[in-house]
């Protein structure tokens, strides 16, 4: 799921660094996430995991590392097809 | 009535109020209204008991906000920014002792606080900045191009936010206290504008030093989120309705004094007054319902985090923002030619002037093109009473 996460992550999180030096647990909103960035984030997740974010975790937090979206994705259902 | 708005009421019929005609033409910072509401410990109420301040509530604020935006606007805004960084410092300080001394000196000296987070080059963008903390041997170095600090000179501390370090993104920003004593302010842009003239909000390039402890340890982002905005779009949407129900009070006056004129024939600007009544209490109802939205979510960082709370508090200075020129405006064609008038007991020209700031402070095109992005992330909420 990782894996996928960062697919989705190098087209829609307009991140100045490369996605190479960001580790699964490095603040994402530090290494440039902004906030108009999370939404469209957000959109291309739902989009790729064909799943949608209820409000309670349309939070800063649920975006702000690759571990943090993982959890959130397992949350809502979408199974870690590598476990 | 609280013994703090029965102060506010004193220094604004008293003293803001008197003055504000005079701090309006000369463009001057309204000292004797500050020094007032020093004197009366105003400045300090939201410190909490535990570092010797009265532990007074956002609500209390708001109130006073309303109360001062009637008498003198400039007074207001400056009290309003002030507490805006007050709240702040007061929420994210955790544990770092020089934050908690600085709190207790805030409390006990009453000192002032002005806010540096606009700056050259990213616009009216305040969650990117240009400027970095430059670190070295447990100190930091900033210089920020500040197109606008309120009232920088007779401040004691301005809150100035920066990017975490020279290599940190635009967005990865902190926010630092800089010591007035240690601000090297180099005047540029000069405050020469339609309304809130006595803000004082000239143009300088800063440059300052300080301590690590200075610095908030928790992202800016977080701050804004939780603190910053909401409790802005809190403080100042309560003294733009304090400048729309004071225009509607002078509209009032000049409509009795109509209808006494000419006892049984009623005048042609009451019906007008009842509609624009009608717009300061949907005005005043948004404010309220904000406020208590505010203070249920006060107690939890994920709820001030939210979404839809954003876009709640984002709504609100929206609104406000264009109701109060609105219900102005109103005021102003009831009085007719003695509210153009510049020198008649029901001129709204002040309040006119002063209104219009409300829709550029932080640009409501951006606060829309911000809410436009929450609203493609947000789901309907069918609940009514949820
Ligand atoms: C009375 C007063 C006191 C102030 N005091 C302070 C202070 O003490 N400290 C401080 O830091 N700042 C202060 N400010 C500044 C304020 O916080 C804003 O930063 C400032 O008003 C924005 O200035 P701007 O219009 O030049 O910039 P912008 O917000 O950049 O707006 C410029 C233009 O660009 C358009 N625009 C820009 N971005 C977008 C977008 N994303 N979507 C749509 N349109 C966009 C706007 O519509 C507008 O036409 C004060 C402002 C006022 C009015």
């Amino acid at each position: 799921m990782k894996v996928r996460i960062r697919t989705v992550l190098k087209s829609a999180g307009s991140l100045q660094a490369g996605l190479d030096a960001i580790r699964d647990d490095s603040d994402l909103h530090a290494a440039g996430l902004t906030s108009h960035a999370t939404v469209n984030l957000m959109l291309a997740l739902e989009e790729a995991f064909d799943v949608e974010f209820p409000d309670r975790l349309l939070r800063r937090k649920t975006f702000s590392s690759i571990d943090a979206i993982a959890e959130a994705l397992a949350e809502i259902g979408v199974r870690d097809e590598a476990a | 009535m609280t013994p703090w708005l029965a102060a506010a009421r004193a220094v604004g019929v008293e003293i803001a109020g008197r003055h504000a005609d005079d701090v309006d033409a000369r463009g001057r910072f309204p000292a004797e209204a500050l020094s007032a509401l020093k004197e009366r410990a105003l400045l300090g109420l939201l410190v909490p008991a535990s570092e010797g301040g009265p532990g007074a509530g956002i609500a209390d604020v708001v109130v006073i906000c309303h109360e001062l935006g009637r008498h003198c606007a400039s007074t207001a805004m400056i009290y309003a920014m002030h507490q805006i960084q007050v709240a702040c410092l007061v929420r994210h300080a955790g544990g770092n002792p020089w934050l908690r001394a600085f709190i207790r000196r805030l409390a006990s000296e009453q000192l002032l606080l002005a806010s540096a987070t606009s700056e050259a080059g990213v616009g009216g963008d305040v969650r990117s900045s240009v400027c970095a903390l430059d670190e070295r041997r447990g100190r930091f170095a900033l210089t920020k191009q500040a197109p606008v600090i309120s009232y920088a000179e007779p401040c004691d501390a301005i809150l100035v936010t920066a990017r975490r370090t020279p290599q940190s993104p635009p967005s990865d920003q902190m926010l630092a206290v800089v010591l007035r004593a240690d601000a090297d302010l180099q005047a540029r842009e000069v405050w020469n504008t339609l309304g809130m003239r006595g803000t004082c909000s000239n143009g300088y390039r800063l440059a300052a030093e300080g301590e690590i402890a200075q610095i908030l340890q928790v992202p800016y982002a977080d701050i804004s989120a939780q603190t910053m905005l909401p409790t802005s779009h809190l403080v100042w949407s309560a003294l733009w309705l304090g400048i729309a129900g004071e225009a509607l009070s002078r509209a009032r006056a000049f409509v009795r004094a109509e209808a006494k004129r000419k006892p049984g024939v009623p005048p042609i600007g009451a019906a007008r007054l009842a509609e624009a009544m009608g717009e300061l209490q949907s005005m005043k109802g948004e404010l309220l319902a904000c406020l208590r939205q505010y203070e249920a979510a006060a107690g939890s960082g994920d709820a001030l985090s939210a979404l839809p709370f954003a876009l709640a508090m984002n709504n609100l200075k929206i609104l406000s923002s264009q109701k109060v020129v609105s219900i102005v405006g109103q005021a102003m064609l009831i009085c007719g030619l003695e509210g153009y008038r510049s020198d008649s007991p029901f001129s709204i020209g002040r309040l006119l002037r002063d209104a219009h700031s409300a829709v550029v402070m932080v640009n409501n095109d951006r606060i829309v093109a911000n809410n436009a992005g929450l609203a493609l992330a947000l789901r309907d909420d069918p609940e009514l009473l949820a």
